[in-house]
């Protein structure tokens, strides 16, 4: 995981100087001392070698640097502001998505070719195709605008983030349905459960206890890529609301070249693309018990 | 399962919504504001935009200040000042004022600010602001280390001389400015980089800052030490730090803010009509580079054949569409004054006169040409327009080519381009922050272009005593840059547009849109 992080880094840290246009090019051109004043003070007056010697060396302290942009602010301070709020948002609309998914596929699955089962499956399909920044809007048009109960941007009071986590969730709401009912169909045709209400067992007892399990596993696999996806969603969903999250971040300092900013968020990003899914390999051996670790 | 996979799950959500709503306000201040993307800096010397301005304008004062309407300079924290003869020694006479910590303000303050801003190792980028000061430039090019010979000093603790380099008539203009506000020393030397945090700052100004979250909101309240602290009607103001204009509109349109700055320009025309819809002249201009270093723009009847093909009536009325003013010039209108000259008029028979003169009738054997600009709906829509009138008077075809804003600074920095988009704020009510951009290897100057007379006239401006006199200078010059030379071609002035509540009083329209909050109230009484 180290070597990964590493290689990551090394790589972004060259790509990014490579990039035309740098940090201090503005509208207005600083007069050349001035700009040289700049540079010295980041450092970037030295040889690359060197500067990525420096960045290496502060990020093994943990230290990710000053941000070019935001002069007062080191990056630790704007991740360490910023990326908690991420995180909730993902985590509210990840725990959304699966609890409703989950429950939807399985009704859809246990109830399967009744009219609640295309209803379903139609508003699923809606999820799925509708791009969520759409989406977004439409929730702010209908809920801010004409029906008023909640505000329109913001981040801190519950009624803030409401919107946010349904836009943000709906995609995978859906996705997850969708699996869940194919896995559940085809768990619920195996002999097992056949054994199972032979033995008189409940329709709720047989999902519940005996069905549920098994379909589940592909939902898991999913939550990995949906974890890093949720976190990558919420860059526009971020925007849409002015949600003070990493997101705005992540795109802007590369806009900006504000070179450490991006290497923190893409450090920071990265890691948790790799943490995640080294947990649903976890998370397999618990359900799984054929996969060992 | 879901009993074990519930708790892990949720354990971390509920922490995350506890620190949420631990770490944000939720009470509303008296005033609220879209102020914008997030500031990038709030320590005076360093900022360097308008939304960063606004916000430091409320937390500090400088020597003098705005006077709301036409924004020229007012007492601050110095009551009077006198003006040697020579217009080259200001003399400035200190109120006896405190920090917001209750602490002195002296003359040794300033005397400290403004070596910070000049110190090289401080790195601001408009250190420049202060070079008209005698030997400011070389200090802050590291040629000469010892401030004392800079041209600043306190003569006792409330009274401060400085020495100019020339009689630079908008000297005081600058006093108002964030770069010469001061800056506690105490607290910069004990805190470093983070004395601007709310925990840390010391400032002087009408508010102090309560809170500051990124991207979040910057809260500021009612500085009960400050001088005029009585005249101050707001006990407390957010900055909602917005990026993107859509998000502000939304947020003033269902009532989470008083006052908005910028509106969605595909709404202006349906906005316009609205009694909160305020649209003023800017002190800004939108213009082309042409890179005169090479064919054919080295030629300056191509120059004027292409600006004299372009109607900027027909642009700013279907294109911009925001009450924008075609321009024939640089300078924006409203300079006190200032007689700007008549720049050239959409002529397009004399365009095509001057294109077949220089060698291209109809257009024909006209070279491969490119229009080049940063990335952006409106920037395209205007070049699209722009191509077609090219066209259609003159035959000429030109590509488009939109770059990335970084890479379109750099290409355009490097005199790689034919054609570019340009645009100037600027950043005092005086000619001369938009015609200095133009002297020979000016950094900002990115045409290639050099002309002595023009040279000589902006400096001749520059030690020109007589008001009067140095307005003739710089119509003399402008007519060069815009009539006769032509190394840009002007299209038309910004104007700003702002949204404010009928219940917001106290605001004065004015060409850099300041409105200083310490005259602004809330008034629902009266409408």
């Amino acid at each position: 995981m180290a070597i990964v992080l590493l290689i990551i880094a090394t790589a972004s840290f060259f790509l990014m100087r490579f990039a035309p246009g740098g940090p201090f090019d503005k509208e207005r051109t600083l007069p050349e001392a001035i700009e040289k004043n700049l540079r010295a003070k980041y450092h970037l007056d030295r040889p690359l070698a060197v500067q990525y010697i420096i960045y290496m060396g502060g990020l093994i302290r943990g230290d990710l640097g000053p941000s070019f942009k935001y002069r007062n602010r080191s990056v630790n301070t704007i991740i360490a502001q910023s990326f908690p709020i991420s995180l909730t948002l993902g985590i509210y609309a990840l725990s959304l998505a699966f609890i409703v998914g989950v429950s939807a596929g399985t009704f859809a699955a246990v109830n399967k070719h009744s009219a609640l089962d295309y209803t379903t499956m139609s508003i699923t399909l809606l999820g799925i195709s509708l791009p969520n920044f759409f989406l977004g809007l439409i929730l702010l048009l209908l809920f801010c605008f004409e029906l008023p109960l909640f505000p329109a941007a913001g981040w801190g009071r519950p009624g803030q983030m409401v919107l946010p986590i349904l836009t943000l969730a709906a995609p995978f709401t859906a996705y997850i349905a969708r699996l869940m009912r194919a896995s559940m169909l085809d768990v619920l045709s195996q002999p097992y459960i056949r054994t199972a209400r032979a033995k008189g067992l409940s329709e709720f007892q047989v999902v519940s206890r005996h069905a549920l399990k098994n379909a589940i596993t592909p939902i898991v696999s999913f939550m990995g890529p949906a974890a890093a996806a949720v976190l990558t969603g919420s860059i526009v969903i971020e925007k849409i609301f002015a949600i003070p999250g990493l997101g705005t971040h992540f795109v802007n300092a590369a806009l900006n070249r504000d070179y450490t900013l991006v290497m923190g968020t893409v450090l920071l990003y990265s890691f948790l693309l790799v943490l995640f899914n080294l947990a649903v390999d976890i998370a397999y051996s618990f359900i799984d018990p054929r996969v060992r670790l | 399962m879901l009993k074990v996979l519930l708790p892990i799950v949720l354990a971390p959500a509920i922490l995350c919504t506890t620190i949420t709503f631990t770490t944000h306000r939720q009470n509303r201040a008296e005033f609220t504001y879209v102020s914008g993307p997030e500031p990038e800096t709030l320590d005076p010397p360093l900022l360097t935009g308008f939304l960063e301005g606004r916000i430091v304008a409320a937390l500090f004062e400088g020597l003098t200040q705005y006077e709301p309407k036409d924004l020229s300079p007012i007492p601050g924290i110095a009551s009077h000042w006198n003006v040697s003869e020579d217009g080259r020694t200001y003399t400035f006479y200190l109120r006896d004022t405190k920090w917001s910590n209750g602490e002195p303000l002296t003359a040794h303050d300033f005397v400290y600010s403004w070596k910070r801003a000049l110190d090289p190792i401080t790195a601001a980028d408009y250190a420049y602001q202060l070079y008209y000061i005698k030997n400011a430039r070389p200090f802050n090019e590291g040629r000469l280390t010892d401030f004392s010979q800079v041209g600043v000093r306190a003569v006792d603790d409330y009274t401060l001389e400085v020495q100019l380099e020339n009689p630079t008539a908008f000297f005081l203009d600058l006093t108002s400015f964030p770069t010469l506000m001061p800056v506690n020393r105490k607290c910069a030397e004990a805190h470093g980089d983070d004395w601007t945090l709310p925990e840390n700052m010391v400032c002087n100004g009408p508010f102090r800052l309560a809170e500051w979250k990124i991207n979040d909101r910057i809260r500021m309240e009612k500085n009960p030490f400050y001088w005029d602290a009585q005249h101050v009607k707001l006990q407390s103001i957010d900055a909602l730090a917005i990026e993107s204009i859509n998000t502000g509109f939304n947020v003033y349109e269902t009532g989470g803010a008083d006052y908005l700055y910028g509106v969605p320009l595909p709404l202006v025309e349906t906005l316009s009509d609205r009694k909160d819809f305020h649209s003023h002249v800017f002190l800004a201009t939108f213009f082309l580079r042409f890179n005169v270093t090479a064919p054919p723009f080295d030629d300056v009847r191509v120059r004027k054949a292409l600006d004299m093909a372009i109607d900027k009536e027909g642009i700013v009325k279907y294109v911009t569409r925001g009450g924008e003013i075609p321009a024939a010039t640089l300078v924006p209108p409203g300079m006190p004054n200032y007689q700007p000259p008549e720049g050239l008029p959409f002529n397009p028979e004399e365009a095509q006169r001057l294109l077949a003169e220089a060698g291209y009738p109809g257009g024909h054997g006209f070279p491969k040409t490119e229009y080049l600009f940063n990335t952006s709906e409106a920037n395209k829509d205007i070049a699209e327009v722009i191509q077609q009138m090219w066209k259609k008077y003159l035959g000429i075809d030109v590509t488009l080519v939109n770059q990335e804003w970084k890479v379109f600074l750099s290409t355009v920095k490097n005199l790689d381009y034919q054609i570019a988009r340009g645009n100037w704020i600027g950043d005092y009510v005086d000619p001369n922050t938009f015609l200095d951009m133009f002297v020979t290897g000016g950094g900002n100057n990115r045409t290639g272009w050099s002309n002595r007379r023009y040279d000589q006239l902006i400096e001749a401006a520059a030690e020109e005593k007589d008001e009067d006199k140095r307005m003739e200078i710089f119509r003399e010059a402008e007519n060069i840059l815009v009539a006769d030379d032509l190394p840009i071609l002007p299209v038309y002035y910004h104007v700003s547009l702002d949204m404010y509540r009928p219940h917001v009083k106290g605001v004065s329209p004015n060409l850099l849109n300041i409105h200083p909050w310490k005259y602004v109230r809330i008034d629902r009484e009266t409408n």
